[in-house]
């Protein structure tokens, strides 16, 4: 373990509040929020009148549990702008992340919203140790998904010298990290690794470069994981927990103790409930995690459910921040994968495969992690009435499903065309993913 | 004037080529010809039945992805360059072969040619006009 990395609190009138403290604030901020969705958001108001709840009900933390959850569905039912709770004119930045079906789930960030997604991301990028000497390389892609600009809004905030050299083109981004002398780096923890396996082979030495640390995250990863990429780097590796719905990378960030990510929950109200009867669980239980932004003016979203598994955990830490942490991601409670830091959906692959002729709805998707990136490969049968004759068609078949998913997606596939009838039929609920990542 | 011929998609993978020549065998069925088309993921394999039209249905009740085909057969003199020939006439009238394959009978001196092509009706013409011996189903 590296230990480089000198972790400081960025923010400690509100990382280390009591308990108490912590939810008096959030208590403020949180009916500030219900009144504001209930009076500009129409989906909300529906929600709320449907449950015979009125802003007034929600008095402090307590009546959280009280107000209804909300799902990427609703989101996408109001595409685009239908979850707004501020005028369009006050929103300064769109970001969308894939859908199910193709279409995209919407987030509108006021200047508000940034400022408050550029603050948990500096305190954030405090724990791993940036300063304003710092030197902080995002090789997260810059565009709709909310890696690349998260990390740099973070970084902008501490003032430290941000690289944006977004994703792709391992050599160039190494010749960049070793040259410029990047003390941080930020992206997933797969291309992390990867990097880390072609210093040697594009003739560098690690020893020529100025690293510490990082943030990565996007995509779940494990303590051995983070072993790997500590050795190969010579840096401390903290996970780094966002989704765009809420705000983007910073909701969450692990200190240097390692033991689980702080919630920013002055900003986004964290819980775990049961997925099944969705009844909030006590810390310490596994279940769906859950946010409530308080802070947010554009899309603040109430209880809003993230599919991830996980246990959260209050108590005073050892790096002295007292907000609630969450432990890494377990798992879904749905059957999204994320592949290579993109989400995707089955269902999104289904769609995808749909449009190509030739082939059957019968598929099946195995994830593999080979040299420490995510690799898809989908299975998919000839359609039953297709008559194979020449090689070319074939392969025009297999070259059209590859197009489809990869544009539907946005992450490539290995495509294996497969005779009908021999793709396993399971009964009762299909089996559509293998995931054989550890 | 055409000869008909079955094609099976097939993955590749250990046990296929025995699973449809058995199916085919246990029936009683009788293979004239039978070539493949591998390709790093999977192969088609081609053949002509004695009975086409009952080998598709067998392979079709059993579950395999196969088509019929039609393709043109022509007999040449088993000598060098017989086949040479047919290809140059297929050539010079820029008519493209898909593939082609061939087999000797042991019992005649002449060689078979079977071809697919992408201007089917133009290459039946030119072959007659040739006089080039054209096959049909019955004389396989």
């Amino acid at each position: 373990m590296p230990g480089k990395v000198k972790d400081y609190i960025y923010r400690p009138e509100y990382e280390c509040l009591s308990r108490s403290e912590m939810e008096a604030l959030q208590s403020e901020r949180l009916k500030k929020t219900v009144k504001l969705v209930y009076e500009n958001c129409k989906p909300y108001r529906e929600k709320m009148d449907a449950a015979k709840l009125k802003p007034a009900d929600i008095k402090s933390v307590a009546d959280l549990s009280k107000l209804p959850f909300t799902v990427k569905h609703d989101l996408r039912e109001a595409y685009p702008f239908g979850f707004y709770s501020a005028p369009q004119r006050d929103m300064v930045e769109i970001h969308a992340s894939s859908g199910t079906t193709g279409k995209l789930t919407v987030v509108g960030y006021t200047q508000n919203d940034i400022d408050v997604w550029a603050e948990v991301a500096a305190r954030g990028l405090a724990m791993t140790g940036v300063t304003k000497d710092s030197i902080v390389h995002v090789a997260y892609g810059y565009g709709l998904f909310t890696g690349g600009l998260g990390a740099h809004y973070g970084a902008q905030k501490i003032g430290a010298s941000t690289v944006p050299a977004s994703a792709g083109n391992t050599i160039r981004q190494l010749t960049l990290l070793r040259d410029f002398g990047a003390t941080h780096l930020c992206c997933t923890p797969s291309y992390a690794i990867y990097l880390g396996t072609e210093i040697q082979k594009a003739g560098m030495n690690i020893e020529d470069f100025s690293l510490v640390g990082g943030a990565f995250g996007a995509e779940p990863w494990t303590y051995q994981m983070r072993d790997e990429l500590e050795r190969l780097l010579h840096i401390d590796a903290l996970d780094i927990y966002g989704l765009s719905e809420i705000s983007g990378p910073g909701v969450a960030m692990e200190c240097m103790q390692k033991q689980g990510s702080h919630v920013q929950e002055d900003h986004f109200i964290p819980e775990v409930i049961d997925p099944v009867t969705l009844e909030p669980l006590p810390f310490g239980s596994e279940g769906e995690l859950v946010f409530t932004t308080i802070t947010k003016t554009g899309q603040p979203l109430i209880r809003y459910r993230t599919r991830d598994l996980c246990t959260l955990t209050a108590g005073k830490c050892a790096c002295g921040r007292t907000t609630v942490k969450m432990s890494k991601v377990k798992g879904r409670s749905d059957d999204m994968l994320i592949i290579r830091g993109v989400n995707v959906f089955p269902s999104q692959i289904e769609a995808a495969i749909m449009n190509v002729a030739g082939v059957s709805p019968h598929y099946m998707i195995y994830v593999d992690r080979i040299n420490n990136l995510d690799v898809m490969e989908i299975d998919i049968e000839l359609a039953g009435d297709l008559a194979p004759d020449k090689v070319s068609d074939i392969e025009s078949i297999k070259k059209k499903v590859e197009t489809e998913v990869n544009s539907y997606i946005g992450v490539s596939a290995k495509i294996k065309l497969c005779e009908s009838g021999s793709i396993r039929r399971s009964e009762g609920k299909a089996v559509r993913v293998i995931d054989r990542r550890e | 004037m055409l000869v008909k011929q079955l094609s099976v998609f097939m993955e590749n993978r250990p046990g296929r080529l025995y699973k449809l020549t058995h199916a085919l065998g246990k029936e009683g069925i009788d293979f004239v010809t039978l070539s493949i088309a591998d390709t790093k993921d999977f192969g088609i394999v081609r053949f002509i039945a004695r009975d086409n039209e009952r080998a598709y249905t067998i392979l079709k009740n059993e579950g395999f992805t196969v088509g019929i085909t039609e393709l043109i057969g022509v007999e040449v003199a088993d000598r060098p360059n017989a086949l040479a020939e047919v290809v140059q006439l297929m050539e010079e009238s820029s008519i493209n072969i898909e593939y082609l394959y061939s087999f000797v009978l042991t019992n005649h001196n002449t060689a078979k040619i079977l071809m697919r092509v992408n201007e089917t009706e133009r290459a039946l013409r030119l072959l007659e006009e040739k006089g080039i011996k054209l096959l049909s189903e019955k004389i396989l």
